[in-house]
């Protein structure tokens, strides 16, 4: 067992399923979708981020473009979260609410794609 | 690029996450601890607030507590966390710092910025092997020539003083060792513009190796080596390397040249000069008995080579037994009195100091002039730092190793004809020899010549081509003249012409040329540029083959052509 394998496959995984967790539910109800769920899927993708960082492989560096894709996603949910609720005057309308979920699936597609990838590369190791 | 890159980032992973982890549960503490508002309420951070307040107390700005008077349950997570996130920060920016004063990243830093240098290079370029008393001399004399080098070299105080070396074109170094052949490579093996790859490490396996590499890796370019020993030299030959050069062997040999002509000796010299040296006297070594100090490789060329001359050497060796010296060999270093009494000092005509030690030398040649000035003396230098007391002692003859070989290598590298002109003027006796000197001393002043080629092809000499392309009959008087002045001679002469497979030694002024024409000029430094007129300017070209000045436009052409015709006319109805 390769520890530095648990920790990377674990941080991959578990941002997956933040991102998931926080994109279920009705897309333009502020209920259904937790401020925290979000903060955490933002943190933990950034150190899914920083753990690719170095990895000279090719699969490496397409794990590392996936997940700063999730990054740029999840941050610019965050910042139209902040804004329409400290700057914009209408607050965190349904409108808005729908444009932070769709953008935290966009995330959540680049989240897959690193869990596939990952997934296929454990499938080709045998041992 | 990448490889930088790719080090920083795996050097930082942990204290980037150090200060992710750190940021994450300070931001969420903030989130969770109730607060209270300017009014009394109940009121909870929210996480962008959250966020920009643990932004400016890690960063410790510290704009105060926003928006609303912190509560004391608020302001104690607030202290831990301002010691938490300084932490972090030190921690991560005191990473970054140490790994960028790491030897290793600092190694790799240089090698891209050799890599690069080299890529930079766009001009033909010679690889240079080992910057030794050698190199550091063929390096200077093809920066000073305008040639591109690349220099790889094992030591890095050498490697420092060819950065500290003030040179007219840079030249990148780098410390390795190029024994190894992916250092070759990174040094521009492969690049298309190395023109010449010059192998002058002090250890012939390593020669070898960079010879083989050169040979397997990139056939087309010529490889001149430095060889110590004849197996090495044999190996290296077998391998297909160029030109194989023995410091000993052609030291040895020039001794005895200047010893059975002593005017092709000078022409030697004055030839493989480099650039901006002063003409050197004309030596005169006696014919008697000699005695050779020293019987390592260097005595050993001598010995045999001064044998060979018909004259009789005593040798003094401090090592008889272990040296193979032959018979009758005077035990001894040769620096005191007694050694070189029992050598028969007093009978010899010349001396040979030829240890591997030059103070050894000095102090032999010291001792050698106490018991008889009148000796011819010549001296082996190993350092060229010893340039000052060498030349304080007034020597005949120094044998200078690196000097030796990076003038021949130089003079072979950058003008080609000349091992042709030498291989020629061989062959002729001593007069023949005196005659040229004397007419090249006329024209070169108190500097050693400039020897260099002209090619008449288009691409280098487009003028002169298509000026004997057009039937115009070009001699070689016409080269010689002046541009400013047609009927003043410039100050230089040819040497040789290669036409097709045939030479011409010493070509008359009256030597038609033609195309294709390879010719060996030799002249005061500086005229090349003088010569490049005629062969590159339709003008000029013409005014020193015709005596006429033609005109530059095509309107004055047409006027001219005009008037011509009619005089034409004229004439003929005359």
């Amino acid at each position: 067992m390769n520890l530095e394998k648990v920790i990377f496959t674990f941080f991959i995984v578990l941002a997956l399923t933040l991102n998931f967790g926080f994109f279920l539910g009705e897309i333009d109800n502020p209920v259904h979708h937790s401020v925290y769920e979000l903060y955490a899927a933002i943190v933990i993708s950034l150190i899914a981020t920083i753990l690719k960082f170095g990895d000279r492989t090719h699969l490496g560096a397409v794990l590392l473009s996936t997940s700063l894709v999730a990054d740029l996603q999840l941050l610019a949910a965050a910042l139209v979260w902040g804004a329409a609720e400290h700057i914009m005057a209408s607050g965190l309308t349904p409108h808005i609410m729908a444009i932070i979920v769709s953008l935290s699936g966009g995330a959540l597609l680049a989240n897959i794609t690193s869990v596939v990838l990952l997934v296929a590369e454990t499938i080709a190791v045998r041992r | 690029m990448h490889n930088i890159v790719y080090i920083l980032l795996r050097r930082i992973h942990v204290p980037l996450i150090v200060l992710v982890v750190v940021y994450a549960v300070s931001i969420l503490g903030f989130v969770l601890i109730p607060g209270m508002d300017d009014k009394g309420q109940p009121w909870s951070m929210d996480f962008f607030h959250a966020f920009y307040f643990v932004s400016f107390m890690g960063t410790t700005i510290g704009f105060g507590e926003i928006p609303y008077p912190f509560t004391d349950a608020q302001r104690l997570w607030a202290t831990i966390n301002i010691y938490a996130t300084v932490l972090a920060w030190l921690y991560g920016i005191g990473t970054a710092l140490s790994l960028l004063q790491d030897s290793a990243f600092q190694a790799v830093l240089r090698e891209h910025g050799f890599r690069r240098a080299v890529r930079l290079i766009t001009e033909p370029f010679y690889l240079v092997c080992g910057y030794g008393d050698t190199g550091t001399t063929l390096v200077r004399a093809l920066s000073e020539e305008g040639y591109r080098a690349v220099v790889i070299e094992i030591e890095q105080n050498r490697i420092i003083a060819l950065e500290l070396e003030d040179l007219p074109v840079p030249v990148p170094g780098l410390r390795a060792s190029a024994a190894e052949p992916e250092n070759l490579v990174m040094a521009g093996l492969m690049r298309p513009n190395c023109i010449g790859v010059i192998a002058l490490t002090n250890v012939d396996d390593v020669n070898l190796n960079i010879t083989i590499a050169a040979k397997l890796l990139n056939p087309r370019v010529p490889t001149i080596t430095r060889a110590e020993t004849l197996t090495a030299e044999a190996n290296m030959l077998a391998f297909g390397t160029d030109l194989v050069l023995n410091p000993f062997n052609t030291f040895a040999g020039r001794l005895a040249l200047a010893l059975h002509s002593p005017g092709m000796y000078l022409l030697y010299e004055w030839m493989t000069a480099v650039p901006h040296e002063k003409l050197r006297e004309p030596v005169f070594p006696p014919h008697g008995r000699w005695i050779l100090c020293g019987y390592g490789r260097f005595g050993k060329a001598v010995h045999s080579r001064l044998l060979a001359e018909g004259l009789r050497v005593t040798v003094v060796e401090a090592l008889p037994d272990l040296t193979h010296a032959p018979a009758g060999t005077i035990s001894g270093s040769g620096t005191d009195i007694d050694t070189l009494l029992a050598a028969g000092i007093k009978d010899a005509v010349g001396i040979v100091a030829g240890t591997d030690n030059d103070a050894i030398n000095l102090s032999i040649i010291m001792a050698a002039r106490e018991l008889k000035p009148s000796l011819f003396k010549v001296a082996r230098q190993n350092q060229h730092q010893n340039d000052i007391v060498f030349k304080a002692a007034k020597l005949d003859l120094t044998m200078q190793r690196g000097k030796v070989i990076a003038n021949k290598i130089f003079a072979l590298t950058t003008t080609p004809l000349l091992d042709d002109f030498l291989q020629s003027a061989s062959l002729h006796n001593n007069e023949w020899a005196n005659l040229l000197i004397s007419r090249i001393g006329g024209i070169s002043g108190d500097e050693v010549p400039q020897t260099w080629n002209m090619n008449i092809s288009p691409q280098e000499a487009p003028a002169l081509y298509s000026g004997i392309a057009n039937g115009n009959q070009v001699c070689m008087a016409d080269i010689y003249r002046d541009p400013r002045n047609r009927e003043q001679k410039l100050p230089l002469f040819a040497l040789l012409i290669k036409r097709d497979f045939k030479e011409i030694l010493l070509p008359g002024d009256d030597e038609i040329l033609m195309r294709g024409d390879r010719i060996l000029f030799c002249g005061r430094f500086g005229t090349n540029l003088k010569t490049e007129w005629i062969m590159k300017n339709h003008n000029v070209f013409n005014y020193l083959n015709t005596g006429e000045e033609l005109s530059n436009s095509t309107l004055w052409r047409w006027f001219n052509h005009d008037n011509k015709q009619q005089e034409d006319k004229k004439s003929a109805a005359k």
